[in-house]
């Protein structure tokens, strides 16, 4: 039900399609078969062997890593119909896509839109191959929901800026090549006050701390700028423009965030299927514990409702033109479902379900723990459902600030 | 809102014109005050077969449009915002079971009479107060049947009954061994208890063991369409009631506890218009629709239900008085939750369907 199939695939849509399967067979490596980790990108880089460089490097040279981003610019240059084709295909053989991170998710849409030639040219096609990791320098220690309220400084050095400040959350920080980040070049306006930086993470004065987080992980980080230098062309868009830069990009930072529900895949089965591992089942072959199944049917019908609203955002934005109003009620349904399934499944398993670390436990059980406590972070990066609320009563609801 | 081709946009503009200003919710207030059982405009019901609104999804050579379920649904939405009390998809239903399970020849005798507006049908399916296809004991035989059903919905207008009997749909006309029993409900409409005395019964023979399941199916996507426009409506009308309603010297709207509650039902809203267009994509396509139902009508009612209450409450003291409108949204809502399956039963049957 997630997935319609066209009424009717065009004769094009079947070639593409027999094209998808002839590369997957020669380039993906069946050692590969279901590896795909969705929680890459707060992990950090895993030592890559060979066969995943080689299946990375084959999917970057094709652009099919990024593959509705032009084609001039090292995407893949696809309609929509057969971006959609290439992911049903994948998912047919167990592949996945090699090619990911915030240099993909929000990054690249957002320089697409407001970079110069010259940065296009620059930073997009290295993305496309996954060979740069970006990460985001957008929230400070006293910035966080009043995200305008950022100190870091870049002051106006003729030729380059000079960067003093703090950022903090910075999501894999300690393992990006790069930052995108707004900083204040203008301390008298808070909002026109902010520019949108491009810096180097290993240039002199950049120095990263990760953060232990509840989960026992340290995917986020403080990150000190101590008189960066960086150069002026790392400025996209026109100094002062930083703030509708940047809340662009957050746009395309809440429908990722939202989209499908990263956190509820990587927890692999489905909930019905662990309570039947764990929970009795009836001689039916039902789960014997009603009131249990009753709030699995409940979860899992919102879930597909949920699936449905992601799907229906993309076609009406793709019939509208351009972002969708929907993607603060995306980031704020997506994230909440995510958290709820997380608290079921653990509810579900028990004891066995809250193990830490060492013996008793399987890889997958600790796994899900870490998950059910790194989705905390959900509700709160990217915008706070409180912000999403704000967002949404505001700008789409129409309801007026205090006057 | 679904991507829709012109000839679906004109339909629901043409619908949401029509309702908004021939069939306000005034014109439901003066049907309530006339008592009238049928509980409907007669002459309103013949505008809008004169549109064709009773012939969509009917086949063009029974006199139909067949312009499929979406746009089904599209005026059904709108009609429910302003709470239009007519047969019209009781007819629908009606005229989808002859469609899915009739001969031809029972296909040629009534699919045109009920796609012009001439015949009303409706389902009479269940036998108690709660929806149960799964235990039905009215029964056939000799080609006469026996049996009493409940609650039927668009009773008293009806000439035509698609009745569920223990071994399939019959249909049976309004006439000798057929009595009605007056059963007003909440939402003020024609509901009525029909007992069958060997009344003359002629199968729905085609449509193979799941007749009735598919009939349900579209009973639901289709009954979730009129909640989907009433939860709009409750939705459109709270916004504007808090936009200009002064408290302490401010607009109810500018308090951040009123924005956040408003936001969560725009996002209950959201999800329930998605599975309630899913569903009718999906009859449209002919895949998944029995899945798709179930999601679509639990949907309806989970949001709606929230969004009444909320109605209500957000208006405070007003929403209480009949002479608001918001609390007739509240009264139909819960006949409509009722109707082809709670939420609880829509959970069993989500979770049997899924194996688990």
């Amino acid at each position: 039900m997630a997935t319609q199939p066209d009424v009717k695939a065009p004769d094009a849509d079947d070639a593409f399609r027999e094209e998808v399967r002839q590369f997957l067979a020669a380039n993906f490596p069946p050692e590969l078969k279901g590896k795909g980790n969705a929680l890459a990108s707060v992990e950090g880089p895993a030592q890559e062997s060979d066969a995943q460089r080689k299946w990375r490097e084959a999917m970057g040279e094709r652009g099919w890593g990024t593959p509705t981003w032009p084609r001039e610019y090292g995407g893949g240059g696809l309609p929509r119909r057969q971006a959609r084709i290439l992911d049903e295909e994948m998912g047919r053989v167990g592949a996945y896509n090699p090619i990911g991170g915030m240099g993909v998710m929000m990054f690249g849409p957002t320089l697409l839109e407001y970079g110069s030639e010259a940065q296009k040219k620059e930073h997009i096609p290295p993305i496309c191959r996954g060979e740069i990791r970006w990460c985001q320098g957008y929230s400070e220690p006293n910035a966080g929901s009043d995200l305008a309220n950022l100190q870091t400084f870049a002051e106006d050095k003729g030729d380059h800026y000079l960067v003093n400040g703090q950022k903090t959350w910075t999501s894999g920080g300690q393992w990006a090549d790069k930052c995108f980040a707004i900083v204040r070049t203008d301390k008298s306006d808070k909002h026109r006050g902010i520019s949108f930086l491009l810096m180097d993470m290993d240039a002199p004065g950049v120095e990263v701390r990760p953060i232990q987080m509840i989960s026992g992980m340290s995917p986020f980080c403080e990150t000190f700028f101590t008189d960066v230098k960086v150069p002026k062309e790392n400025l996209v868009g026109e100094e002062g423009q930083g703030w509708t830069i940047g809340k662009r990009l957050l746009q395309h930072e809440r429908t990722n965030l939202s989209g499908g529900g990263s956190l509820a895949r990587m927890m692999g089965a489905s909930l019905s299927d662990l309570a039947k591992k764990y929970v009795e089942t009836d001689d039916s072959g039902a789960i014997a514990d009603r009131v249990l199944r009753d709030r699995i049917a409940d979860f899992e019908i919102r879930w597909n409702a949920f699936l449905l609203t992601a799907r229906r955002a993309v076609e009406e934005s793709k019939a509208a033109g351009g972002v969708s109003e929907i993607s603060s009620v995306l980031k704020k349904l997506g994230t909440k479902l995510g958290q709820e399934r997380a608290e079921l499944m653990i509810e579900i398993m028990g004891f066995q379900g809250l193990g830490w670390e060492g013996e008793g436990f399987s890889e997958a059980e600790l796994a899900g723990v870490r998950a059910w406590l790194f989705g905390k972070a959900t509700t709160i990066y990217g915008g706070s459902t409180e912000i999403q609320n704000n967002i949404i009563a505001k700008r789409v609801l129409g309801m007026l600030d205090h006057q | 809102m679904a991507v829709l081709n012109e000839e679906q946009e004109m339909l629901r503009d043409m619908a949401r014109e029509w309702a908004t200003n021939e069939s306000p919710v005034a014109a439901f207030r003066k049907i309530r005050a006339s008592g009238d059982p049928e509980a409907f405009d007669r002459d309103a019901y013949g505008a809008m077969a004169q549109m064709g609104w009773s012939g969509i999804i009917v086949p063009e050579e029974h006199g139909g449009s067949d312009f499929g379920w979406l746009s089904a649904g599209l005026v059904v939405e709108e009609l429910g915002k302003t709470l239009t009390a007519s047969p019209l998809i009781a007819t629908t239903l009606a005229a989808a079971a002859i469609v899915l399970g009739g001969s031809d020849e029972q296909k040629a005798k009534w699919l045109p009479r009920l796609a012009s507006g001439e015949t009303i049908g409706t389902l009479a399916i269940d036998e108690g107060p709660r929806h149960d296809p799964a235990k039905l004991s009215a029964s056939v035989s000799g080609g006469k049947l026996s049996g009493t059903k409940a609650f039927v919905h668009e009773a008293h207008g009806a000439d035509l009954f698609v009745v569920a009997a223990a071994d399939g749909l019959y249909l049976v006309e309004k006439g000798d061994g057929v009595s009605l029993a007056t059963r007003k409900l909440t939402d003020q409409r024609s509901h009525a208890e029909i007992t069958f005395d060997g009344a003359p019964a002629d199968k729905l023979e085609n449509g193979g063991d799941s007749l009735l399941d598919d009939v349900l199916d579209r009973a639901r996507i289709l009954t979730a369409c009129e909640m989907l426009g009433m939860a709009q409506a409750v939705f459109d009308m709270t916004l504007d009631y808090l936009k200009q309603r002064v408290q302490f010297n401010q607009v109810l709207a500018t308090f951040q506890a009123l924005q956040h509650r408003m936001a969560d039902l725009f996002g209950d809203l959201a999800m329930m218009r998605s599975a309630v267009e899913g569903g009718l994509q999906a009859l449209d396509i002919g895949v998944g629709a029995s899945r798709a139902a179930i999601i679509a009508k639990a949907e309806a009612n989970r949001a709606l239900h929230l969004i009444s209450r909320e109605g209500i409450q957000l208006h405070g003291g007003i929403g209480m008085t009949d002479e608001y409108d918001a609390g007739f949204y509240l009264k139909r809502a819960r006949v409509l939750e009722a109707i082809w399956g709670s939420t609880p039963y829509l959970r069993d049957r989500f979770a049997g369907a899924s194996g688990y």
